[in-house]
């Protein structure tokens, strides 16, 4: 009876100590991440990892959204006269929401289950217990580069997703509909602003970085050493991590946007 | 004895409700390769954790080199753990480094001596366990014998004091499993190291071993040199040499009555 009635609070308790925990090792991996520059062949391995295996999915990816938006954003400004439009539409929508977010989450379904999984592995395969029975600390050997690696390719991947977006508009729009080309790229120069939205776009996809990487990486330092403890992290990095990314999507957009 | 390199004293270590090692007392000499053996569960594996400084004693003391491991911080236990070696059960090679790389980590990681300095000493290590041949082999293609000797030759990199083996022998074919017991005899021998062989593997573990500790539910059962070991009467000693089901290790773990289970009421 007792047991049953304390366990929500058990539970509650437990919940604080990760939270403390994880927020302790996100702390850390920061100030580690920044001394693993003084190694940069470390980090410059990593980003060949994280972020040129990840390039195609971006690529594809963001082509395929701008052939979409392309499409609808044509169909809906054509009821009201407004194709010329199309081009900042598609780019808006872009460098404002998909291209962060998107690329977020793609970068969490191929990035991020690939650090966790291999973190996790390293961790079942004792890899990461030796690190530390030879005196070196895994969260700044094997973490800190992965995660520095991250927060520099997602802002990278985030701007090459927008401009193969607004590539897709382009080609939808103006080659295969015949919207005019000086409309199209006169409205978008007119209309969007560097500051405002390209640069708001890229603070999103800095945050969205930082709560993937950590996300991934934390996960797959706490994964449990067995098979089924790596599958379970792996699903939850996803998991987390695309919620995560949403709601701080949210988030920032009601900060930022608010007032335009 | 003063001129023991790591002496265990009275060490306690459980976890919430399960203690796994209970007033264990041990001396490590330098030069000696000293044998624990034990079932399966018998804290052979947590004691080198200990050792280690990975878990930290609930109870007793664990002096490395006059320094109290379990008082240790951060600092402190990886400047000591820089002069011990580990070799795990698989080897736990790194994945994504080639052999050469392997072993060469712990020297680039803990000196800066220049790279050709560096290849020759992991040259040297490589060919002391026979496999500077295999240098440019991805850990992938390399047995598991020959994953070991690789994992022995990354151990000795920094010439430490003490080597730890957990469970060295385990799932090696006969040629392998002599090759590893008589690297860890010549080596032990010749760099004049403590030596901590963690096996279940009486045969081979004693071949090697000058003295043998026996483990059975957390405490020393019997400890001995191997000679005095096999002529002993002791029942712990006994059923763990013979491999008896019969013997102060239950085949039934511990339970309720099975007819209570059953419930059959008589």
């Amino acid at each position: 009876m007792i047991s049953a009635l304390s366990a929500p609070f058990r539970w509650l308790l437990d919940r604080l100590a990760l939270v403390g925990y994880g927020t302790r090792f996100f702390l850390r991996l920061c100030g580690l991440g920044i001394a693993a520059f003084r190694r940069p062949r470390l980090v410059i391995d990593q980003i060949h990892f994280v972020g040129n295996y990840s390039l195609s999915i971006i690529l594809v990816s963001g082509l395929l959204i701008g052939f979409v938006l392309g499409l609808q954003g044509y169909y809906t400004l054509r009821r009201y006269g407004s194709e010329e439009a199309l081009g900042l539409l598609v780019t808006l929508s872009l460098v404002r929401e998909l291209g962060p977010v998107v690329t977020a989450l793609l970068f969490a379904g191929r990035a991020g289950t690939s650090l966790t999984a291999e973190v996790g592995l390293m961790k079942a395969g004792e890899q990461i217990d030796a690190m530390e029975m030879m005196a070196v600390d895994p969260v700044a050997r094997v973490l800190a580069p992965r995660f520095m690696a991250a927060l520099i390719c997602m802002p990278l991947l985030a701007g090459l997703f927008s401009a193969m977006g607004v590539l897709g508009g382009y080609i939808v729009g103006v080659e295969m509909i015949g919207v005019d080309a000086g409309a199209f790229w006169s409205q978008m120069q007119g209309g969007v602003d560097w500051i405002e939205d390209v640069g708001n776009g890229v603070v999103k996809s800095i945050v969205f970085g930082f709560t993937v990487a950590f996300v991934a990486l934390f996960v797959g330092y706490e994964a449990q050493p067995t098979p089924e403890g790596v599958a379970h992290a792996t699903t939850t990095t996803v998991v987390v991590a695309s919620l995560a990314v949403l709601g701080l999507d949210f988030i920032l957009t009601a900060l930022m946007f608010s007032s335009t | 004895m003063a001129d023991d390199l790591l002496v265990l004293d009275s060490v306690r270590f459980g976890y919430r409700d399960r203690l796994i090692l209970d007033g264990v007392s041990m001396r490590f000499p330098p030069g000696r390769v000293v044998a624990l053996i034990g079932g399966s569960g018998s804290g052979k594996t947590t004691l080198l954790r200990l050792i280690g400084g990975m878990l930290r004693p609930s109870a007793g003391s664990i002096v490395f080199e006059g320094r109290d491991v379990g008082a240790l911080d951060r600092d402190g236990l990886y400047a000591m753990r820089r002069r011990m070696g580990m070799l795990y059960q698989f080897g736990a090679l790194f994945t994504d480094l080639d052999v050469f790389d392997n072993v060469a980590f712990p020297l680039r990681e803990h000196t800066a001596l220049p790279e050709p300095l560096i290849r020759d000493l992991v040259l040297l290590k490589l060919n002391a366990v026979g496999l500077r041949g295999a240098a440019r082999f991805r850990t992938s293609q390399l047995s598991g014998g020959m994953a070991r000797r690789v994992a022995l030759a990354r151990a000795i990199a920094l010439d430490p004091p003490l080597i730890m083996y957990d469970e060295p022998f385990a799932g090696l074919d006969p040629i392998s499993l002599a090759t590893v017991a008589a690297l860890i005899r010549n080596l032990n021998d010749a760099l004049d190291v403590a030596s901590i062989v963690v096996s279940h593997d009486i045969k081979d573990a004693f071949k090697i071993a000058d003295y043998v500790y026996l483990l059975a539910s957390g405490r020393i059962a019997a400890h001995g040199t191997p000679d005095s070991m096999r002529d002993s009467t002791d029942p712990n000693v006994r059923q763990f040499l013979d491999g008896s089901i019969d013997g102060p290790v239950a085949f039934h773990y511990q339970a309720t009555p099975l007819a209570q289970d059953l419930g059959i009421h008589q």
